[in-house]
């Protein structure tokens, strides 16, 4: 979704789904209890008439900032983290993150396929990818919720993460996430992996 | 790839022609499947029918009420229903309204993914008596099913029996035994909630065939059980031998699974947890190794009193072990017993392949067998086992061989189809009123504002009746 909603973008197309409001669950922020957002109730998710309305009050936060599309925020060098993606078909894909941003959501700013059905709420495992070893060891430790999660993706690793999980900071500088080859398609043979 | 050919007049000038798939089936399936079709092809038309007049499937009348995050992929549906090349028709019933060779006719392509409505039958006697449910059935009461809210389940008596172990088995047990007070913020209905006001169940035993190292169900929904308030658990370590020593070459997740049943069964619980399993007024536990022969009744009574079970032992080890009889059968009493062996799926419309052997579509990666431009997506390709990452990820797949094949032109896609005109015609014609998604919204907005009052996500409405009087009028 986010791609088509990055290309809808670029030709001109209305943005009649374009988020433009932040989903707080995504935001550093707003997890780690630090958002002065007075946004209303999360829970409620309706229509769109009532997120318009709500957007007034949201220009100078900076969660809303963090979430605009096309957004960059480069503006601070030390802030930015640089991140590699490498989506299914082997392409890397560097992107410029910065401190404090979540992984999952720097995806789909960037187009990335990476799910999150559940949006970032650790009730599914759409969202798993593989983290490279010489930045696995400095990601702290999954909390307990996240493990039970992560049981259930299909090909989990040793290196195994739930990109919702993973909150950017400067010695994460280089990581490179890797999506996993999740599908029977991939396997020319047939072969059905099991999960580990 | 040329925007201004797209934007001018919208048709495509492209190789790979205008397509227009139909797909049959509005849950995580439908919705998957439409939402990589619509990003991978820029031309591509998708029209979703469901039976129903609301969208969504299990995520809204499977996933349980308490477990509302589980819900939150509705939004991604819901973007992938309001993209421009995508229609919602609700309140149209494949099969009755239309037929799918009609489908074929107005489509290049249909993808079939209705899962899975039917239920697995025990296959014992006894199991049509008073008192004797299928999860499906019970799952789809509590949540809101309009085919199920007159099942009126009785909670009168003290034990209840649940015949399975997975998730679906977890999910029920935890709603007969959760506190009221963490049930009434949920979606739950309201009379799922009154009834359950008005339960005396207080024991719920989950039964399976097999062991400790075979249950289906996974570690969220077990230590969900485990720490729920007000309960205690009741195993039988006996049935725990062995299980020990066989962690250490157990996979991961079975490895922290049955980890956490150990601790749960076996483990001298701290003072903290003593204390609080004294004061707990209500029981769970798993009873292994129990297949059920019969479901008994009193005599002269019309319902249901127990459950005769035989003992098994168990060949073999890990996933592929099997549960052979010994001869020996223990009662268990019981009012209310529930089986939670499985979903089933059943044939759409004759023309469609169907193995009733396996209760799927036959297909290969989603391409239907002998049946050119028929696909299949979620619980009726591949049987009704799998979360929602799952069934994404089969829903993917299954949109990758529509899309190899227009690329390939096995999929014929360049001459034009009528799509929704023709089936819209059609429908008029018979006096069915599809439901827009606009139309569902209206229904969404009243299930919100109704629950507001009550401090509910929403307040479900709980008829096909009163679904369409909302979204038509």
């Amino acid at each position: 979704m986010a791609a088509s909603a990055a290309a809808r973008t670029s030709i001109g197309l209305t943005l009649r789904f374009h988020r433009v409001i932040p989903d707080c669950s995504k935001c550093p922020l707003y997890r780690l209890k630090s958002c002065t957002s007075n946004r209303a109730n999360p829970q409620r998710r309706s229509s769109f008439n009532s997120f318009r309305t709500m957007n007034r009050h949201l220009q100078t936060s900076k969660c809303l900032s963090q979430a605009q599309e096309g957004s960059s925020n480069s503006e601070d060098p030390d802030d930015v983290v640089n991140v590699v993606f490498i989506d299914r078909s082997g392409k890397r894909i560097p992107v410029k993150g910065k401190t404090g941003d979540n992984v999952l959501f720097l995806a789909h700013k960037h187009g990335i396929e990476l799910e999150g059905a559940c949006e970032a709420s650790l009730a599914c495992s759409t969202c798993h990818v593989y983290v490279s070893a010489a930045h696995f060891d400095k990601l702290p430790e999954p909390e307990e919720r996240e493990d039970d999660m992560l049981d259930m993706a299909p090909m989990l690793q040793e290196n195994s993460r739930l990109a919702c999980q993973i909150v950017l900071t400067p010695d994460l500088d280089g990581i490179e996430l890797t999506l996993p080859k999740v599908t029977r398609n991939f396997y020319v043979d047939g072969h059905v992996p099991k999960p580990h | 790839f040329s925007h201004l050919s797209f934007a001018v007049c919208g048709k495509a000038f492209l190789s790979s022609g205008s397509p227009k798939v139909c797909i049959v089936g509005s849950g995580p399936a439908g919705f998957y499947t439409a939402q990589h079709l619509l990003k991978a092809h820029q031309n591509v038309q998708v029209d979703v029918y469901e039976r129903l007049p609301v969208p969504f499937g299990l995520v809204r009348f499977g996933v349980a009420p308490d477990h509302p995050e589980v819900k939150n992929v509705i939004n991604t549906f819901t973007q992938t229903a309001k993209h421009p090349r995508c229609s919602f028709y609700g309140n149209v019933n494949v099969g009755e309204d239309v037929s799918v060779d009609e489908l074929q006719e107005a489509y290049h392509a249909i993808v079939l993914s209705y899962g899975a409505e039917g239920n697995r039958s025990v296959g014992v006697p006894g199991e049509d008596l008073p008192g004797v449910y299928s999860a499906k059935d019970f799952v789809g009461w509590y949540n809101g099913l309009p085919s199920c809210q007159e099942l009126r389940p009785d909670l009168s008596c003290e034990t209840a029996v649940i015949l399975g172990q997975g998730n679906v088995a977890l999910d029920v047990a935890r709603i007969l035994l959760s506190p009221l007070d963490a049930l009434k913020k949920t979606d739950i209905t309201q009379p799922a909630l009154e009834a359950l006001a008005q339960s005396r169940v207080c024991r719920v035993l989950i039964v399976g065939r097999r062991g400790p190292m075979q249950v289906a169900s996974t570690i969220k929904e077990l230590r969900e059980m485990v720490n729920l308030p007000g309960t205690r658990p009741e195993m039988v370590a006996a049935d725990f031998d062995g299980v020990a020593e066989a962690l250490k070459d157990l996979p991961r997740p079975r490895k922290r699974l049955t980890e956490l049943m150990l601790k749960t069964a076996l483990e001298m619980p701290t003072e903290k947890e003593q204390e609080r399993r004294k004061k707990a007024s209500r029981i769970w536990g798993f009873r292994f190794f129990r297949s059920p022969v019969e479901i008994l009744a009193e005599p002269g009574c019309n319902r249901v009193a127990g459950v005769r079970l035989a003992v098994n032992k168990l060949e073999g080890s890990g996933e592929k072990a099997q549960a052979v009889l010994t001869g020996e059968v223990e009662d268990v009493p019981c009012g209310l017993v529930i089986s939670s062996i499985g979903y089933r799926s059943l044939p759409i419309d004759p023309t469609v392949p169907f193995d009733s052997r396996r209760a799927i579509v036959p297909n290969s990666m989603g391409r239907v067998h002998n049946a050119a431009g028929l696909y299949c997506s979620g619980w009726l390709k591949t049987g009704p086992t799998g979360v929602i990452a799952t069934t994404m990820n089969s829903s993917f797949d299954t949109a990758r061989s529509l899309l190899e094949d227009v690329e390939s032109g096995k999929l014929d896609v360049s001459s034009a189809k009528p799509g929704s005109h023709m089936i819209s015609s059609l429908l008029e014609k018979r006096g069915v009123k599809p439901v827009t998604f606009s139309d569902w919204e209206k229904i969404d907005d009243l299930e919100t504002r109704r629950g507001e009052v009550s401090g509910k996500p929403r307040e479900k409405i709980l008829t096909v009746a009163a679904m369409l009087k909302v979204a038509q009028t």
